[in-house]
């Protein structure tokens, strides 16, 4: 009999990724596209590069959970769960502990804290607007007419931080054209940059010890790490891909509702 | 042909009679209005109603009707012409929708009672036990039909009540005894005062014995229903249709008690609601929670029509009291020990705030209340953004989100 394959699927605003878990709950295969505006469409393109790198095939899927956003546009997932619940649920997979789960996506940040069986004791979602997410660091590396993918290696090169004062991210952008003016150098204005959006999720809710990290705005910009790190003083952990924690969540909870099944 | 997708909620029989007296309500302000048979008094939600309905007036309520421009969805349309003439987006979008539905020549009475428009005042009163924010309000109508603005002004953020609050706010309500014996040309009748203010303490205990049968379980109705249901307690308190009203809708609530009938089909879960509706979402919302299994129970909002203090004897020191005992007027230590009260009663799981945009006297999530309560009561809160009529400011999708997964986790835990 073919292996138990699990699937999960996290359809962002900005990303969507996907995760295939066998029964030992390691990953076999994932893949990360740009979600668009065809929910269906990327879910499925997004699958197959997962299962061509898992070598496995769409029948042989025991269980799909689809997550984030767009989870209701998932055609192939046998449930849906909120974003929530599976950014917890793989953040625990990966530090089971009692712990503060920080979320950076895209469009929106959650703050999530769980007890040290993995319970959910409390969470938090800033989406009123996109101050400290990655639509923000987007927006402003336009601004400054830098590549994205550059905006870490800049930061890492500041000597100085340059504080942004302002919650908007119009606002936060006019200031940095007038820091711009003053001559402040471009590092250390990206720093400024990387401080706010750390700033922002502080602001959220208060962190329990051990803290963990997740999202791709973390995976492409581990230098927020140190920096939260630095900020807080706290121990803050990261897996190993946190971009894919609610994927892996989802999958979880599928691999979960069948074992739930087969027990009643 | 398409069917009609069925609506999962369980219709309450006594809205026929409710459909009835709202529209009587609103004829017969109109006809007042247009013949000048009788003077029309408007008035702000929580103020003096007995003692203008003593005195003889017909009573409007602005802030009914911002909420039915609310429910109607037309409110975010017309808040733009009243922030356009300088009333800001940030404060309290029943004034902006009110004043540009004024603006725009638009009301929602129109489709639902072919009235052309809000019968004009002859006199404004208001009380700011609630919010400054209906001052600025009638003030603004007061110049527009220049007719006399009066009111109370209430101490707040109380504590435990004084003596010589009370004696405040009842001179300051028998002070406006004479400038309405103006505007109504008669003299005051202290029998037919003190009707009225009986009429509105049965109508009050009534409406109080309803909200009370959700303590059931199941609970026969839900927040969504009392919404609609506390009509006649806002705008026919002191008469005797509200009474009779409440009376009827008691007797249907203690039969689905009886029969075991749920207004949420399997209810699993059970919260508590603090904070304004969302007006314009009410049945989005509502049928959301019917398909988590989840009945709100109980609400701040819909018990501040409750007015026990009311006493025909003491007219105007009852008025008093009661109007400063509101949840709305006192301090955060009263408001903590009130929810917590409700939650040995009606036996909530969690507790929603709605942080309503432009409401901040009824956005109770603003000054740690949920984490205070939280840990005091050992149950899950969650805040959402929102508003009671700007959808400007409300996310369905992440609010929906939000919901989803706080019923998640109570089912986790
Ligand atoms: S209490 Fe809030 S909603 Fe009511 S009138 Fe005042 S500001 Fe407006």
């Amino acid at each position: 009999m073919a292996e138990e394959v699990f699937a999960g699927v996290d359809v962002g605003a900005s990303r969507t990724k996907v995760a295939l878990l066998n029964k030992d709950k390691e990953v076999l295969g994932c893949a990360v596209r740009k979600s668009g505006t065809d929910f269906a469409r990327t879910s499925e393109l997004a699958l197959g590069e997962a299962l061509e790198m898992a070598g496995v095939r769409k029948e042989d899927i025991t269980f799909s959970v689809a997550t984030g956003y767009g989870r209701k546009n998932v055609i192939y997932a046998d449930d849906t769960r909120t974003e929530i619940g599976c950014h917890a649920k793989g953040a625990f997979h990966f530090f089971p502990m009692a712990i503060t789960v920080i979320d950076i996506g895209g469009q929106d940040n959650k703050i999530i804290k769980l007890d040290e069986r993995g319970r959910r004791l409390s969470f938090k979602m800033n989406r009123k607007c996109a101050a400290g997410t990655g639509a923000f660091l987007e927006e402003m590396a336009m601004r400054l007419d830098i590549p994205l993918e550059e905006m870490e290696g800049l930061a890492r090169q500041a000597v100085e931080t340059v504080e942004l004062g302002s919650f908007c991210t119009v606002f936060s952008a006019t200031e940095v054209l007038e820091k711009i003016r003053q001559g402040k150098k471009v590092p250390d204005i990206v720093k400024g940059l990387f401080l706010s959006v750390i700033k922002r999720v502080l602001e959220m809710d208060s962190l329990t010890e051990r803290v963990v990290m997740t999202g791709g705005v973390v995976e492409y910009n581990p230098y927020l790490v140190v920096m939260m790190r630095e900020r807080t003083g706290l121990e803050i952990m990261v897996p190993e891909r946190p971009q894919l924690t609610g994927a892996i969540g989802a999958a979880l909870y599928g691999m979960e509702e069948v074992a739930e099944a087969a027990a009643a | 042909m398409l069917a009609k997708k069925e609506s999962p909620r369980k219709e309450i029989a006594a809205t026929k009679t409710l459909k009835k007296i709202m529209a009587n309500h609103f004829y017969d302000l109109d006809e007042a209005a247009r013949t000048g048979s009788k003077k029309i008094a408007w008035c702000t939600s929580v103020g003096p109603a007995e003692l203008l309905r003593g005195m003889g007036f017909l009573v409007y309520f602005p802030e009914n009707h911002g909420a039915m421009l609310g429910a109607t969805r037309m409110a975010t349309e017309l808040i733009p012409h009243a922030n356009a003439i300088g009333y800001s987006p940030d404060i309290c979008s029943y004034l902006t929708s009110d004043i540009g539905s004024y603006l725009a020549k638009k009301t929602p009475l129109t489709k639902a009672y072919n009235i052309k428009s809000v019968p004009r005042p002859d006199v404004l009163v208001f009380n700011t036990n609630q919010c400054r924010d209906v001052q600025d309000w009638f003030s603004w109508y007061g110049r527009e039909f220049g007719v006399p603005v009066i009111g109370v002004h209430t101490h707040r953020d109380i504590g435990q009540i004084r003596d010589y609050q009370i004696k405040d706010i009842a001179k300051q309500i028998e002070d406006l005894v004479p400038p309405l014996e103006e505007v109504s040309g008669q003299k005051f009748d202290m029998d037919r005062f003190r009707e009225a203010v009986e009429l509105s303490r049965q109508c009050s205990v009534l409406w109080r014995t309803c909200l009370e049968t959700a303590a059931a379980i199941p609970s026969p109705w839900t927040f969504f229903d009392h919404t609609i249901h506390m009509g006649p307690a806002v705008v026919a308190r002191g008469t005797k249709e509200a009474v009779d009203y409440y009376e009827l809708l008691l007797e249907e609530l203690n039969q689905r008690i009886e029969s075991g009938i749920a207004a949420v089909e399997g209810e699993k879960y059970r919260l508590y609601w603090e904070g304004m509706p969302i007006w314009g979402k009410l049945r989005p919302l509502s049928e959301l929670f019917i398909s988590l299994k989840t009945c709100i129970v109980a609400s701040t909002y819909c018990n501040s029509w409750i007015f026990d203090q009311l006493d025909p004897e003491e007219p105007f020191e009852s008025m008093a009291r009661a109007y400063t005992e509101l949840f709305i007027v006192r301090d955060e230590a009263y408001k903590e020990q009130y929810i917590k009260n409700c939650h040995e009663f009606f036996k909530f799981h969690g507790i929603i705030f709605h942080d309503a945009k432009t409401c901040p006297n009824n956005s109770n999530n603003r000054y740690g209340m949920p984490e205070r309560l939280s840990k005091k009561m050992g149950i899950p809160t969650l805040t959402i953004n929102g508003d009671l009529n700007d959808l400007r400011c409300y996310s369905e999708e992440q609010a929906k989100t939000n919901v989803e997964a706080f019923i998640e986790q109570l089912e986790e835990n």
